[in-house]
């Protein structure tokens, strides 16, 4: 068998091969991931630097939280992606997020046969307040928000519908387009809606309003009162404000640990 | 026990208003019950001899105490701790606008990094593909540490980097006895209660699972991903059969004359949300048939097909 790869001409046949692979440029990655995981490393620095310093603020001060997430995404960076991530594992916000995302499914589930998986973002926050107990760290609207956000990935149907200044917060996977929506909107002022009411707010057809307040009683999100005066009134149980932080009862909680 | 008498010069006719005007005592006696005299003595002389209260400014009204049980002694000491408070309150303030200018700083360069791999992501597609697994692997790794979206592939963040490969076989472990507990089935929502009530620190982003549980098949773990047409997302063992508990839940419906979601939920002993899918599924097989009115959604048993 001839001997391959040795002599002069052997080195030259690698010289020409290496030249190629340069020109290929994936040589060019590799230094460029290099150069990343350099700088990796120093911004690892950075913000064990910044914890150190600020850790309590990020945790203790709800407005410092809403400033940092928005800075986040104003570059194009989420620190709640994951767990695993230096945000997450140094500055200590994935757990306090992650753990609200749990609060707030029990909370959810534990209510949804009163409301049908509709619950204003009132509502929630008292009643997660509530769960987490007096020594428990504060958390804000705006943290609830940001933690239902990142539920939604989990395909449980969670859902953010704004309604006159607030939020009615969706927790069943229920299909609620624009009809729907606008529908609650016009209800969220009394807590209640009529058939009338949408005709004239919205300049529906009978059979279009109709259609839309049958989903949402099919849903268990609205309930029907038929002897009201006039006509009947559809009300959401969701704007009761009677309702409001009444005690979640033992076996609804029962229901919420899965 | 022990006594101190302090001795008051009677009051200057330029006297301020205090909580009295007058009092027929000229002396203050302090008692000692347990012990602190001496200390107490020692710095009471030593302020009696500096007056420090004759230089100090005093800008801050002093409160007049209507309260006549009260009887404790106005003093510049007050003064002195609500300025105190006060100095707290800049502290504070300071302090938010250093932790403001200090995380400025540091979305610099947190901004840097993403400009970094954004352009790491456009020789890559230059490349066509030239990178190797191993290059791509680091890079989805380091996007995952800084929570930056792969520009490459717009996938979500971190699928596919080995640290949701550990995460998926660590499942397939945790949720092997739960899910035989559940009937085999459990929505992801319940996994992710379960799994971060489990680990009480370093909990899983949702996004955390999903992308572990998107490895779980091609990893030939003994769980899978499952996704109903409702978007609602399911682990189920491997073992389990959807199709088949169609069958039995056809059983239970047909003995009942008919059910809805929440009513079969209660009957077999899981969660509305696994059942209502079940009776979908079945529905969609053909088995049942919907009775769908303001009553509510009920299954029926499909008599279409099993008696024309």
């Amino acid at each position: 068998m001839h001997r391959r790869g040795v002599g002069a001409g052997a080195i030259a046949k690698k010289k020409l091969a290496e030249a190629k692979y340069k020109e290929r440029g994936t040589v060019l990655a590799e230094d460029q991931l290099a150069q990343m995981s350099k700088q990796l490393d120093m911004f690892k620095t950075n913000l064990e630097e910044f914890a150190s310093k600020h850790k309590h603020e990020i945790r203790k001060n709800p407005e410092f939280r809403v400033q940092f997430q928005d800075m986040c995404a104003t570059i194009g960076v989420d620190p709640l992606a994951s767990g695993k991530g230096f945000w997450s594992e140094m500055l200590g916000v994935g757990d306090f997020y992650y753990e609200l995302g749990v609060q707030i499914i029990e909370v959810c589930l534990a209510l949804k046969h009163r409301n049908g998986g509709l619950i204003t973002l009132e509502e929630l926050h008292q009643q997660v307040l509530k769960g987490r107990g007096k020594f428990a760290q504060d958390v804000s609207q705006d943290d609830l928000l940001r933690a239902i956000k990142k539920l939604k990935v989990l395909g449980n149907g969670f859902g953010i519908i704004p309604v006159g200044g607030t939020y009615l917060i969706q927790s069943v996977p229920a299909e609620l387009n624009m009809d729907h929506t606008v529908v609650l909107q016009l209800a969220e002022k009394k807590g209640y809606v009529t058939v009338s009411e949408i005709r004239s707010s919205l300049k529906w057809e009978t059979e279009r309003a109709k259609q839309v307040l049958e989903h949402l009683l099919k849903e268990g999100m609205a309930w029907l009162d038929a002897q009201a005066a006039g006509e009947p009134q559809y009300w959401l149980p969701a704007l009761f404000t009677e309702l409001y932080s009444q005690e979640i009862t033992p076996e609804e909680a029962k229901e919420a640990i899965p | 026990s022990a006594k101190i008498v302090v001795h008051l010069h009677p009051a200057s006719s330029n006297k301020e208003p205090g909580p009295f005007q007058s009092s027929k005592y000229s002396y203050i006696k302090l008692s000692f019950k347990e012990h602190g005299q001496i200390e107490f003595y020692r710095r009471l002389s030593e302020e009696m001899t500096q007056r420090r209260w004759e230089t100090m400014p005093t800008g801050q009204t002093i409160q007049v105490n209507k309260d006549p049980r009260a009887g404790r002694i106005r003093a510049v000491g007050i003064v002195g701790i609500e300025r105190k408070l006060e100095e707290k309150r800049k502290e504070t303030d300071k302090n938010i606008s250093e932790a403001f200018e200090d995380l400025s700083k540091l979305m610099e360069k947190a901004k840097e990094m993403v400009e970094l791999s954004k352009s790491i992501a456009n020789k890559i597609k230059e490349k066509q593909g030239d990178i190797t697994e191993d290059e791509t692997i680091r890079f989805k790794s380091y996007l995952l540490s800084m929570g930056i979206a792969n520009p490459v592939t717009r996938e979500t963040y971190g699928s596919g980097t080995h640290y949701h490969m550990q995460l998926a076989k660590q499942l397939a472990g945790i949720l092997q006895t739960p899910l035989e507990e559940r009937g085999g089935i459990m929505s992801l929502t319940e996994v992710y209660c379960l799994v971060n009530r489990a680990r009480g620190l370093e909990l899983l982003s949702p996004e955390d699972l999903v992308n572990a549980c998107k490895m779980l098949e091609s990893l030939k773990l003994p769980l899978r991903l499952r996704i109903f047409d409702s978007g609602v997302m399911v682990i189920e063992l491997q073992s389990h059969n959807e199709e088949e508990m169609v069958a039995s839940a056809l059983e239970t419906v047909s003995e009942k004359g008919s059910l809805t979601a929440d009513e079969f939920a209660k009957l077999v002993g899981m969660s509305v949300l696994l059942a209502k899918e079940r009776l979908l599924l079945a529905e969609k097989m053909g088995h049942l048939c919907r009775d769908d009115s303001v009553e509510g959604l009920r299954f029926y048993p499909n008599l279409f097909m099993t008696q024309s």
